[in-house]
C-alpha cells in the first residue's frame, strides 16, 4: 500500500478497526452523560496552509462515489473564483479565499452529529469508525438534517420526483473498512490532508502549531466546535476568513434540544393528573351547587307548605266560627218565631176551639230552616 | 351563499364554486408536476434553504391555528365553562381538518411521502424533536377524528356507537391537551438545534414555551375568526343555542386571548433579558422584531381587552384577525425570514409562485371540506335526537 506515514498516522489501529466496523453504532444522542466520541475513532486533519487548490480531492471524491461527469472538468481552476458548497454532484469542494488561501469543505463527521440527532428515522448515525453514515433505505426526505447541520453540508436531490435522497461525504467508510484511505486524503499531492485516529490528529495539530506559532492561528478548528468534529482544520489566517464560522460554540446539537425533550415526561406525567384534578374540582363544585340548590328549593317548598297549612287552618277555623255564629243566629231566630207563633196560636186557641191541621205548618217551616 | 334558495342551490356556477374549481384544478396540475418533475421543479428550495413555505406556513401556521380544538374542548369539558359548548364542535372540526391538511401538505414537502409512517412504526429516531412532532400529530389527528365522529354518527343515525364515543370525551380531551402541549411546543423546539442559523432575537432557550403559549391565543383567535366566517356564510345552519351563545364565546375567548397575549409579551421580554439581546433591538432586525411583538401581539391584545371590557364584538373580531396574522408572521419569521439571516441576499429563500399556489390549493381544499361537513352534519346546531345528550 502506498500510504505515507504522514497521510495515515496510526496505521495499526486502523487495520484492527477495519475488521470490526461492520456493525453500526448508535449516536447516543440524548443521554445525560457526556459523550466525547468513540474511542480510537478516526478523523482527518486539513492543514489549509498546505492546500494549493488543485481540486484533485474533488476528482477523487467524484470517482470513489460515482458522481458522474462534472459540469466543469477538475483541471478547470476558474470555478474556484466562485464560492461553492457541497451538493448532490460534489461531496467535497475547495474554495479560494484572499486570492491564495484554499480550504476544502465536506461533511465534518461531528462527534455528536446534529443531523443524526435531528433525524426522526435514524437514517443518519455516527459509526464507531468516526464516519457519520446515511442510510437511504430509511430516509423520508424531510430535510431536517439540512436544517440542523451547522456547516450546511447535507444536500438533497430536489429534482428526483419519487426517490430523492440526502447526499454527503461518507468519509469513504467502505474504503476505511478495507483498511484504505479516504479518496481525497489518498490523492492529495501536498499532504494537506492527514487521516488517523482523532486523538492522534489533535496531538499532531498541536505540535504543528507549537513548532510554527507564527505560521498558524493558535486554534484547531473542530476540536471543540459543536461538541467536536472528526474532520479538523488548521489555518494561517482567522478561520472566519476561510469561510468557517467562529460563532458556533462548543455545545453539541443534542444538548441544544435536550431541554424540550426532557420536558416530555413531565408533560405526559403531570398534565393528566392536573387536568383530571381540575375536572374533578369543577365536577364537585357543580355537584355541591346542585345539592345546595336542591336543599334551598326543598326548604322553600317546606316553608311554603307550612304557611299554606297555617292559612288553611285559620280559614277553616274562621269558616267554622262563622257557621256557628250563623247557626246560633238562625236558631235564635227560629226560637223567637216559634215563640211568636206559639203566642199567636195560644191567642187563637183562646178565641176558638183547637184545630190540629192548622197547628203543623208553622212547626215544619221551623224544622226546614234549621 | 348562505341565502341560497332551494332553486338557486341547484345552480353549480356560483362564484364560490367557480373560484374553488379553478384553484382545485391548478392544485391538481401542481400535484402532477411535484410528483413527476420533483420538489425542485415546483419550489425555490435549495440546499441552503431546505424548508420553505410548505413547512413555514402549511405546517407551522396550520398546526398553531388548529389549536382552537384543544383550547375550546378543554375550556368546556375540563374547566367546566359549559357556556362554550356550542363552540366545541366547530372548533374540533376545524382542528381535525387543519391537522389532516397539515399531514396532506407534508406529502408534497417530504421526499418520499409513503414513508411518513416510518418514524412511528418502523425506525424511531427518538432523539429528534421532529419525531415528537410526528408522533404527537399522528396521535392527535386520531384523537380529533374520534372527537369528531359523534357528529358523523348523529348524521348517519348510529346511536349506540355515538354513545360509546361520547363517554370517552373527558379522556380524549385530556389526551388532546397533553399531545397539543407536546407538539405545539416541539414545533418551536425544532429550531433550537440551529442557533447558528436563526437570528438571536428569535432564537431562545424558551422557543418551545413561546410556541406553546402562542398556540393558545392562536387557537382562541382562530375560533373567533372562524365563527365570524361561519356567521357570514353558514348562518342558516346555526340553531338558537349556537346563535345565543356565540357572542359570549367571542367575548370570553377574546378576553382570555388578551390575557395570554400579555403574558406572552412578558415571557418574550424575559427571553430578551436572559440572552441579553437588547442591543439587537437597535438594528433593522430589531425593528422587524418589534413590528411582530408590538404591532402584531401587544396591539391586538389591547384591542381584545377593550372589546371584552366594552362588550364590543367588532373590536373582538378585528383583534382576532390581527392576532392570527401575528401568529403567521411569527411562524414565518422563525422558519423563513429570520432563519438563515446570515446568508447573503442572493442565497435567501423566496417562495415560488407554484409553492404559493399549492398552499392556496390546500387551504381551499380545507374550506370546501369544512363547508360540506358543516352543511350536512350537526356541527353548528344540535341534532334534534341528541339535545339532552351531553
Amino acid at each position: 500500500m502506498a500510504i505515507s506515514r504522514r497521510k495515515f498516522i496510526g496505521c495499526m489501529a486502523a487495520a484492527a478497526f477495519g475488521t470490526t466496523t461492520g456493525a453500526t453504532g448508535l449516536a447516543h444522542a440524548v443521554s445525560g452523560k457526556e459523550f466525547t466520541g468513540y474511542p480510537d475513532s478516526f478523523g482527518v486533519l486539513h492543514d489549509s496552509t498546505l492546500c494549493i487548490g488543485c481540486r484533485k480531492c474533488e476528482q477523487a471524491c467524484n470517482e470513489v462515489n460515482n458522481l458522474g461527469k462534472p459540469d466543469n472538468p477538475f483541471d478547470d481552476l476558474s470555478v474556484l473564483d466562485d464560492r461553492r458548497r457541497t451538493d448532490e454532484a460534489a461531496y467535497t469542494v475547495v474554495n479560494k479565499f484572499n486570492g491564495n488561501v484554499f480550504a476544502k469543505i465536506q461533511c465534518n463527521h461531528c462527534q455528536e452529529p446534529a443531523c443524526a440527532s435531528a433525524c426522526f428515522v435514524k437514517a443518519l448515525y455516527k459509526d464507531k469508525t468516526g464516519a457519520v453514515v446515511y442510510d437511504e433505505s430509511l430516509c423520508v426526505g424531510c430535510r431536517y438534517c439540512m436544517v440542523a447541520c451547522p456547516f450546511n453540508i447535507p444536500a438533497f436531490t430536489y429534482f428526483d420526483p419519487l426517490t430523492p435522497k440526502i447526499t454527503k461525504c461518507t468519509m469513504c467508510l467502505p474504503l476505511i473498512q478495507e483498511g484504505k484511505l479516504p479518496g481525497c486524503v489518498d490523492i492529495c499531492p501536498k499532504e494537506a490532508l492527514t487521516f488517523g485516529r482523532r486523538a492522534d490528529l489533535i496531538k499532531m495539530a498541536r505540535q504543528r502549531i507549537a513548532q510554527n506559532p507564527d505560521h498558524y492561528v493558535d486554534h484547531i478548528y473542530g476540536e471543540h466546535e459543536m461538541g467536536g468534529t472528526a474532520w479538523m482544520y488548521l489555518s494561517g489566517i482567522p478561520f472566519n476568513e476561510i469561510g468557517m464560522r467562529e460563532d458556533l460554540g462548543t455545545t453539541s446539537a443534542p444538548e441544544l434540544t435536550a431541554g424540550p425533550l426532557a420536558a416530555v415526561p413531565i408533560v405526559v406525567g403531570l398534565w393528566p393528573v392536573f387536568l383530571t384534578g381540575v375536572w374533578a374540582i369543577n365536577k364537585r363544585r357543580e355537584k355541591i351547587a346542585e345539592q345546595e340548590q336542591a336543599a334551598a328549593v326543598q326548604a322553600a317548598e317546606e316553608q311554603a307548605a307550612q304557611e299554606k297549612t297555617k292559612a288553611l287552618e285559620a280559614l277553616q277555623q274562621k269558616l267554622a266560627k262563622e257557621k256557628e255564629t250563623a247557626i246560633a243566629a238562625e236558631v235564635k231566630k227560629a226560637l223567637e218565631e216559634a215563640e211568636q207563633n206559639a203566642q199567636q196560636q195560644a191567642a187563637v186557641q183562646d178565641e176558638t176551639t183547637t184545630d190540629p191541621a192548622a197547628e203543623t205548618p208553622p212547626d215544619d217551616s221551623g224544622k226546614q230552616e234549621e | 351563499m348562505s341565502q341560497e334558495t332551494p332553486i338557486a342551490r341547484k345552480q353549480y356556477l356560483t362564484p364560490f364554486n367557480v373560484i374553488t374549481g379553478v384553484i382545485l384544478v391548478i392544485g391538481l396540475v401542481l400535484t402532477v408536476l411535484r410528483f413527476t418533475k420533483g420538489i425542485g421543479a415546483v419550489t425555490n428550495l435549495d440546499n441552503n434553504n431546505p424548508w420553505g413555505l410548505w413547512i413555514g406556513f402549511d405546517l407551522l401556521c396550520g398546526v398553531a391555528l388548529a389549536a382552537g380544538g384543544y383550547m375550546t374542548s378543554s375550556a368546556c369539558y375540563i374547566f367546566g365553562l359549559k357556556k362554550y359548548h356550542s363552540a366545541v364542535r366547530p372548533a374540533i372540526l376545524t382542528a381535525f381538518l387543519g391537522y389532516a391538511l397539515v399531514v396532506f401538505a407534508l406529502h408534497y414537502d417530504v421526499g418520499r411521502p409513503w414513508r411518513l409512517p416510518y418514524p412511528i412504526f418502523w425506525s424511531q429516531g427518538t432523539s429528534s424533536l421532529l419525531f415528537e412532532v410526528g408522533l404527537c400529530v399522528f396521535l392527535y389527528l386520531t384523537v380529533l377524528f374520534i372527537e369528531w365522529t359523534p357528529a358523523a354518527f348523529e348524521w348517519l343515525g348510529y346511536k349506540k356507537i355515538r354513545g360509546i364515543v361520547v363517554r370517552l370525551t373527558l379522556m380524549l380531551t385530556i389526551f388532546g391537551v397533553v399531545l397539543s402541549t407536546l407538539h405545539q411546543s416541539s414545533l418551536g423546539a425544532l429550531f433550537m438545534i440551529a442557533p447558528s442559523k436563526l437570528h438571536p432575537l428569535w432564537y431562545s432557550g424558551y422557543l418551545h414555551v413561546y410556541f406553546f403559549v402562542s398556540s393558545m391565543f392562536a387557537g382562541l383567535s382562530m375560533v373567533i375568526f372562524e365563527s365570524t366566517l361561519a356567521h357570514r356564510w353558514l348562518h342558516h345552519k346555526m340553531d338558537d343555542t349556537h346563535l345565543a351563545e356565540s357572542d359570549g364565546v367571542a367575548l370570553g375567548f377574546g378576553k382570555a386571548a388578551s390575557f395570554i397575549m400579555m403574558g406572552y409579551v412578558g415571557i418574550k421580554i424575559i427571553g430578551l433579558a436572559v440572552d441579553n439581546d437588547w442591543h439587537y433591538l437597535a438594528t433593522g432586525w430589531g425593528a422587524w422584531f418589534l413590528v411582530e411583538l408590538v404591532g402584531f401581539v401587544l396591539l391586538p391584545a389591547i384591542l381584545f381587552s377593550m372589546g371584552a371590557r366594552e362588550k364590543n364584538l367588532t373590536f373582538i373580531r378585528v383583534a382576532a384577525v390581527w392576532a392570527v396574522l401575528g401568529i403567521v408572521l411569527n411562524r414565518l419569521n422563525v422558519s423563513l425570514i429570520a432563519f438563515n439571516w446570515h446568508l447573503p441576499a442572493a442565497d435567501r429563500y423566496v417562495p415560488s409562485i407554484m409553492e404559493v399556489g399549492t398552499t392556496i390549493f390546500i387551504v381551499t381544499l380545507g374550506v370546501v371540506v369544512y363547508r360540506f361537513i358543516a352543511l350536512k352534519m350537526p356541527i353548528l346546531y344540535e341534532h334534534p335526537d341528541y339535545k339532552q345528550a351531553h
